[in-house]
């Protein structure tokens, strides 16, 4: 792979948010440190795949891409166009090229436009079609391509279901013509038979117009799925990202192994099999991440030298990026999950299979 | 005799000047001691009405319509009044919900709404009743449970939170307890957690358990049986090998093809259900899923399809099931030539 196959390069991106207090003036007393060092690049035609649970920032990082929030540090090249020192009007013209998806179909779309409006406002802010005939013919294509029928256009957003209201969202991000979609939880408020129509539509979509996605979401089956490269991100940072298929093959940090067991399988075989590592206590408060690493509280493999006191760096193992000190030796078996208080618990068979 | 016997529920929820919806039309179903059934569908398909009737927490208007039965241990849940009804609540059967921190009260320290349960059903006061619900706490696996009892609902995370609401359910050991979607609000290592900690309680305890999901995955592994639902009624029933191993149900087998799967590769097309679950006729009509059904014949369009149980222990509603694999089609010549024909875009999809 090649410099110029890469369309969007994150160098060291932060996005900090303080956190204040005070009656009359605000002091700030802290920040939240949501994404906090992160590097990706999302080759051109590919599909970069974010995953982590609520609260890691994933979604913060998507926004902080495209510069809804302001990044409190570090570059996004966006063909090799640095954009967090790009003055306004320019950043705007760059919107066309970089769209988003958004989760909840229903407040993303404005209940009082109709989607003939909905899918022109784009059109017009960047002065694509010189008269109404003109943005009609786009808008009929882009519905085409969402799979909507044309009769769509005077509708109101509350007069279609989940997964309809999600092809809107779609076409309008499509409609302008963009390279970039990030797509944050395009399925996950959809019904299990609505979401693989929308996941069949983006892979549709981005074979026949050569998009690149950026998807966030946190059911790891659907990144699965839809990614080429996935990266795992915990507490604002990766953990891990390799290529989708060696990620789920061979996962190598212990966060990454504990979401993948974790993940239930519709397969009664696979799940009476499989072995679940089981991660104790909740996620620490991104306002005070613990030192060191920063899954070291919960990790079972945690060790006592390094893990509390060295933040771990991402580093090139076979192929995949690791952020953790002792991954060569947790993949070779040499280290064992602590069993005491987190627990390594084979699925029981008692529990679950009756004759 | 099972412990709960739902036989026939229906509810309908009438309104004037709108149309009469049948949210559940028909169910049953039958849940044994310490069994896991799960009712699975997408929402809209009455999983959920069924267990809030069951539970008598349906809003009492005029137009809502209960009826059929749901005995529980010799009683039929429907046919109680309150003040019964009040007894077995929260003693002999009792429910957790979906969304934590709207089914705790936010103005009522946690440990107050844990002794509440222990006071109404098992007399328990001042200490006794706080170090029980300590005991509780710490047995749902929330850590220093004394502090925590003294806590606010918006000072716990989600999945303490659901704990919490766990310990309330589980206070006076009932017998039946009845999940509605326990874990979706929760993430992964979470809802592993809460999962776990349902296991063991229904595995220690002998509760049955009653679990009410959209996720299939989670069905797999934790139910002994499962009811899938569509359209407010049941379209098929089996043990939980033979429905995954073998759906019968167009429905059902659309489902399990269109669930990515965490162990399946990149870019292998899901094979969805087209439409959506808006496109439903109603029963009375025909087979409620024929508009979206890959298998559809005309007889789906005639009339409501019986419900067909097979000798190993299964049923399911449809004309023209799924055949098994290896089976050979018996009967009813007509009606296979379609359905044989039908499978085969769909295989041939997955080879792509």
């Amino acid at each position: 792979m090649t410099d110029n196959d890469i369309l969007v390069e994150v160098r060291d991106l932060k996005v900090h948010f303080p956190i204040k207090r005070g009656v009359l003036f605000d002091r700030t007393i802290g920040h939240v440190k949501a994404v906090d060092g992160v590097d990706l690049r999302i080759p051109r035609g590919q599909t970069y795949g974010l995953v982590g649970e609520s609260g890691c920032g994933k979604s913060t990082l998507g926004r902080a891409l495209l510069q809804l929030t302001p990044p409190t540090g570090g570059e996004v090249v966006f063909d090799d166009v640095e954009l967090t020192t790009l003055p306004p009007a320019r950043l705007r013209a760059m919107r066309r090229r970089m769209q988003m998806i958004f989760q909840d179909p229903m407040s993303s779309l404005d209940p009082r436009q109709n989607v003939e409006s909905i899918l022109t406002e784009g059109l017009q802010t960047h002065g694509i079609g010189g008269n109404r005939d003109e943005r009609r013919a786009i808008i009929g294509e882009a519905l085409d391509k969402v799979g909507l029928p044309r009769w769509a256009l005077s509708r109101y957003p509350h007069e279609f279901s989940g997964g309809q209201r999600q092809r809107i969202g779609i076409a309008r991000a499509v409609v302008l013509g963009p390279e970039l979609i990030v797509a944050d939880e395009p399925v996950s408020a959809l019904d299990v038979s609505i979401q693989a129509q929308v996941v069949n539509l983006l892979d549709e979509l981005q074979e026949s117009l050569g998009l690149t996605y950026l998807v966030i979401a946190h059911d790891l089956a659907v990144v699965r799925h839809i990614s080429d490269i996935v990266g795992v991100m915990y507490l604002g940072a990766l953990v891990e990202e390799a290529p989708s298929d060696r990620l789920y093959t061979e996962p190598l940090h212990p966060y990454t192994r504990a979401l993948m067991s974790a993940v239930p399988v519709p397969d009664p075989d696979v799940e009476d099999r499989r072995e679940r590592i089981l991660l104790a206590g909740d996620l620490p408060s991104p306002a005070n991440p613990p030192a060191g690493c920063r899954f070291h509280t919960r990790c079972p493999w945690a060790q006592p030298t390094r893990c509390a006191d060295e933040r771990p760096v991402l580093r090139d193992i076979g192929g995949s990026r690791v952020a953790c000190h002792w991954a060569e030796r947790i993949a070779s078996g040499e280290l064992r999950p602590r069993h005491a208080g987190v627990g390594v618990t084979q699925a029981s068979d008692g529990a679950a299979a009756p004759a | 005799m099972a412990l709960l016997e739902v036989d026939d529920l229906s509810v309908t929820f009438a309104r004037r000047g709108q149309r009469t919806v049948r949210a559940v039309d028909g169910v049953s179903f039958s849940v044994d001691a310490g069994e896991v059934v799960g009712l699975v569908g997408e929402s809209g398909c009455g999983k959920s009405v069924t267990s809030m009737a069951i539970m008598g927490l349906l809003p009492r208007q005029p137009g809502t319509r209960i009826g059929g039965k749901a005995v529980f241990d010799g009683t039929d849940l429907l046919g109680l009044d309150d003040r019964a009804r009040r007894d077995i609540r929260g003693r002999d059967v009792a429910m957790i919900f979906q969304d934590p921190l709207s089914s705790l009260n936010p103005v009522i320290p946690i440990g107050l709404q844990v002794t509440e349960v222990l006071a109404r059903h098992r007399g328990m006061k001042g200490d006794a009743a706080r170090k029980e619900a300590a005991g509780l706490l710490d047995r749902v696996g929330i850590p220093d449970p004394n502090r925590r009892l003294k806590e606010y609902p918006h000072q716990l995370s989600g999945g303490m939170r659901q704990r919490a609401l766990i310990a309330m359910a589980v206070a006076c050991r009932p017998r039946l307890l009845i999940a509605d979607e326990p874990t979706t609000a929760l993430d992964v290592t979470i809802q592993a957690q809460i999962l776990e900690l349902l296991k063991e309680l229904v595995h220690d305890s002998g509760t049955a358990l009653v679990m009410i999901t959209h996720d299939l995955g989670v069905v797999a592994g934790m139910c002994d049986s499962i009811n899938v639902l569509y359209a407010g009624r049941v379209v098929e029933t089996a043990r939980r090998r033979p429905l995954f191993r073998e759906p019968r149900h167009p429905y059902t087998a659309g489902l399990l093809g269109s669930v990515p799967r965490l162990d399946s590769g990149r870019g292998e097309p899901l094979n969805p259900i087209p439409g959506s679950v808006r496109d439903v006729l109603s029963w009375s009509e025909g087979c409620a899923f024929a508009p979206r059904c890959s298998r559809r014949v005309d007889a789906c369009l005639d009339e409501t399809p019986p419900l067909v149980r097979t000798h190993d222990g299964r049923s399911y509603r449809c004309v023209d099931p799924v055949p098994l694999p290896g089976a050979i089609p018996a009967q009813a010549g007509p009606a296979d030539q379609p359905g044989a024909s039908s499978p085969d875009p769909n295989e041939e999809k997955t080879r792509d």
